[in-house]
């Protein structure tokens, strides 16, 4: 259990220093970078159930995005992989309830259910992937500071960062109680309700505390009610020109069928 | 039951990220008002605890199982409803980015479901109203396992519509939420369980903490007419829903079963998920012929056609992803070259 | 201008459990002093911090700081001149990067944007922190953590540092690098610490605080002589001016 929470920790500090990267995607004002993954999710989503083709170039986002970013594809696809037994689980009763036969390839009959089931799959992909690679080509600040200037309320995204600031610290402070607690719990794995309940409420007595702290630093330091800071973004031209490329490409994709065209015009070319 | 970008529509999700942007932006308002500059670190913090908090989690006897702490009622009883939902909100963005929970365009509807049911509904109408008067040991274990259920089954019965009108699973409504809701009797049990030990405990060692936000009126303010106007108007319109959804779709036992497995932490014994596979088969068998009636009707071939799902769609299909790998390739070759020209 | 800057007259504070931590403390402290507080565990060293930028609000007694009384009015100017840090910068330290935690104090003075960014690449630079700007403070050493909560105080240009246990926690390294950052401040320096070889590095005058109550005040060397007074509160001698154990000189 304590390797779990290692391991997220592990995560989160990887995550955080490829978004450290100095690429030409990573110097992007972080406002078109969030723009363009919210319009490609949108994109990716409108397709229909059984949307298998015309979700494939889709692919091509993720593989400009990590060529430019310099990002590691075998971690990232390893991240998806750890989340996506959900949903492999709800889809993969698509085919047992749906069995109509929707494509023939000569003797290959494949049902609906299959290909709905291959369409949620692809859907998964892109689109938990496409806020992975958010979060590896922007920093999770930066990310905040975007919303603060598209708009959201100051609260949230001073509750997004301190949020942020803290995990690190509570998740260690978790660790180190369940550290002790493991010590001399001898064989069993996990804390019984009882001594469950006493780790957490002392957990949340020290975050109450700590709160208190927190706000007598800030009190200290002049604080009167409202959070200021001085992030300053600049939405320029080659941001303006990421967000009206990857927007034409977006629309292009979701108008036309560019894979049955291509396909379709091989076939003709072959035969 | 953390909903997913792949089995919403973009209608739905739109519509969820609209009614959560709108209680975002009344719960700042409301926050701004009350001035109690001392919530902000607070709800930094608390998100952060809850966080921590999950990744702690406690054997249940007998089941080989585990359970953790969900955490809405607990913000809400600490922070009120205003400061709960934000905090919640930050909680799950966090893990639709780092976790790849869910994905973006489901976020609002995560928020929604597991912020806006325990808040503004369970906190106020359940917890509050049982506890307000006399605060004693038995009230608060009543109160906070009550409002912990119905925070819980509201959530849930809120997957299940989102995930009905997007229609991107072959299964559907009837008994498909008595399952679904059962199911969430046990989760909602335990964060019940939880979240009241974790308050006594609080009540019982530094009773001042409760008593600060008891004090905090914010909430018992909230004009009860209008929150039960709501209510109904809610219900009106789900229970609209559920009849039209349940006389289109007759089936959809499945689906709930497969969101059930979306709780990792809570395995069901190993004997009565068999018995709810069986029946599960039984359903399957007993309806051997539906799912896309309309395209039934239409013919198959024209069903492929329209979606694009072709022989020649997936040899272009191909192909672009072939392009794609290489493109990337290429691309990561000469980003690689050049920053070691610049160095 | 009055040249003694903080005065403590009778101060008394009991919290409101009704435990009395503070039991009529007087002293005061003169421009460009540096004043080691310490005691026990308990002594009301922190409580007694905690009064000076007007946090808590005694029971009894008065604080004055410069010419002011601390008072409602006068609180927003007295935590700009008296610079606070905190035992644990992570409680200090809330922003999401080193920058803008620097900056928060500035910004929260209503400081024009260019002001605001100098003064923090000057607190940064006094500290030799300058390369860390944009490094989150999760990822920073606990010297590292320790020097960015300095400055940003310092950032705020206060008269008056007071500083709550700044060694505890850091390397040896750390700590001394730390000393020599402190020595070269020409700010009034209150500190309360358990580290005595730090005070007699520091600190000229020593004030020993004992179950609520100033026990003693005097120079440093003075009172770290009296072997009795430091025994009687649950001190030791700093060990540099104990005898050498092994040698017994």
């Amino acid at each position: 259990m304590a390797s779990k929470i290692d391991k997220v920790f592990y995560d989160i500090g990887r995550l955080e220093i490829l978004a450290e990267q100095n690429s030409p995607i990573h110097r992007l004002d972080p406002r078109a970078k969030l723009l363009v993954t919210i319009f490609f999710v949108l994109a990716v989503v409108s397709y229909g159930k059984y949307a298998i083709a015309d979700l494939l170039p889709f692919f091509l986002y993720p593989a400009i995005i990590i060529g430019l970013a310099n990002l590691p594809v075998g971690y990232l696809l390893k991240k998806l992989l750890i989340v996506s037994p959900f949903v492999l689980f709800i889809g993969i009763f698509n085919p047992f309830i749906d069995r109509e036969i929707m494509v023939q390839f000569g003797p290959l009959a494949i049902s609906g259910g299959w290909v709905s089931f291959a369409s949620l799959l692809l859907r998964f992909s892109l689109t938990v992937g496409a806020a992975l690679l958010l979060i590896a080509i922007t920093s999770f600040p930066a990310v905040c500071g975007a919303l603060d200037k598209m708009g959201a309320p100051r609260i949230l995204t001073v509750q997004l960062l301190m949020l942020y600031r803290y995990l690190f610290v509570l998740v260690e402070e978790g660790i180190r109680m369940i550290r002790a607690h493991a010590l001399r719990s001898f064989s069993r794995r996990r804390p019984r309700y009882r001594i469950y309940l006493q780790l957490l409420g002392n957990l949340l007595l020290r975050t109450i505390d700590r709160a208190q702290r927190i706000h007598l630093a800030m009190l200290s330091r002049a604080f009167s009610g409202e959070i200021k800071t001085v992030r300053q973004f600049n939405f320029g031209r080659s941001e303006l020109l990421f967000l009206l490329l990857a927007t034409g490409a977006l629309i292009t994709l979701r108008t036309t069928h560019l894979t049955d065209l291509l396909g379709r015009l091989l076939l003709e070319i072959s035969q | 039951m953390h909903m997913a970008d792949a089995l919403l529509s973009p209608a739905v999700g739109g519509i969820m990220w609209a009614a959560t942007g709108t209680t975002i932006i009344y719960c700042s308002k409301k926050i701004k008002h009350s001035l109690d500059d001392r919530k902000i670190p607070l709800m930094g913090v608390m998100g952060a605890f809850i966080f921590a908090a999950q990744m702690i989690n406690f054997a249940i006897p007998a089941t080989g199982s585990s359970g953790h702490l969900g955490g809405g009622l607990l913000l809400a009883i600490l922070l009120g409803p205003s400061a709960a939902f934000l905090t919640l909100a930050s909680v799950l963005t966090v893990q639709a980015l780092f976790f790849a929970d869910g994905g973006l365009l489901a976020l609002g509807c995560n928020i929604f479901n597991l912020g806006f049911a325990p808040c503004f509904i369970a906190y106020p109408l359940i917890y509050q109203r049982i506890t307000r008067r006399r605060l004693t040991a038995g009230r608060l274990l009543l109160g906070t396992m009550a409002a912990a259920l119905v925070g819980l089954q509201l959530g849930s019965l809120g997957v299940v519509i989102q995930t009905n009108i997007s229609g991107m699973l072959s299964l559907s409504f009837s008994s498909f939420l008595l399952l679904m809701q059962a199911i969430h009797l046990p989760i909602g049990i335990i964060e019940g369980l939880v979240t009241a030990g974790v308050v006594s405990f609080l009540w019982r060692t530094r009773p001042e903490i409760l008593d600060r936000t008891g004090a905090d009126q914010d909430l018992a303010k909230l004009p009860l007419r209008n929150v039960l106007i709501g209510l109904g108007v809610a219900a009106i319109l789900t229970g609209g829903l559920l009849s039209w959804f349940a006389s289109e779709n007759p089936d959809g036992l499945e689906w709930s079963l497969l969101k059930a497995t979306d709780q990792p932490e809570l395995h069901l014994p190993a004997t009565a998920g068999k018995t709810r596979l069986e029946k599960l088969q039984e359903q399957t068998a007993l309806l051997p012929d539906y799912g896309f009636r309309q395209e039934n009707q239409t013919g198959t071939e024209l069903a492929a056609a329209k979606t694009g799902t072709t022989v020649a769609g997936l040899v272009g299909g191909a192909i672009v992803l072939l392009f794609g790998l290489l493109l990337g390739t290429i691309l990561k070759k000469v980003g690689r070259h050049r920053g070691q020209q610049n160095r | 201008m009055s040249h003694h800057i903080v005065e403590v007259k009778d101060l008394a504070f009991t919290y409101p459990d009704r435990t009395p931590a503070l039991q009529g403390i007087s002293f005061r402290i003169h421009h460009g002093e540096s004043v080691a507080i310490v005691g026990a565990n308990g002594a009301g060293k922190s409580t007694l911090l905690l009064h000076l930028n007007g946090y808590l609000t005694p029971t009894g007694g008065q604080v004055r700081i410069g010419d002011y009384p601390l008072t409602r009015e006068t609180l927003r100017e007295v935590r700009r001149t008296v610079g606070m840090v905190f035992q644990d910068p992570d409680d200090q330290l809330f922003m999401s990067t080193v920058f803008d935690d620097v900056a928060f104090g500035p910004l929260n003075l209503d400081l024009p944007v260019d002001e605001v960014t100098a003064r923090v690449d000057k607190a940064l630079a006094t500290v030799g922190l300058s390369h860390l700007k944009e490094r989150p403070p999760h990822r920073l050493s606990s010297g590292q953590k320790r020097r960015v909560a300095i400055a940003s105080v310092l950032s705020m240009a206060p008269d008056i540092l007071v500083m709550d246990e700044p060694s505890s926690g850091l390397d040896p390294r750390a700590r001394r690098q730390l000393i020599e950052l402190l020595r070269s401040f020409h700010h009034t320096k209150i500190i309360a610490t358990h580290d005595l070889d730090m005070v007699v590095d520091l600190c000229e005058r020593t004030i020993v605080m004992h179950e609520g109550r100033v026990k003693a005040d005097g120079p440093t060397m003075a009172i770290f002589g009296d072997a009795e007074l430091l025994e009687s509160c649950c001190l030791e001698k700093p060990l540099r001016m104990q005898g050498c154990p092994l040698c017994n000189k």
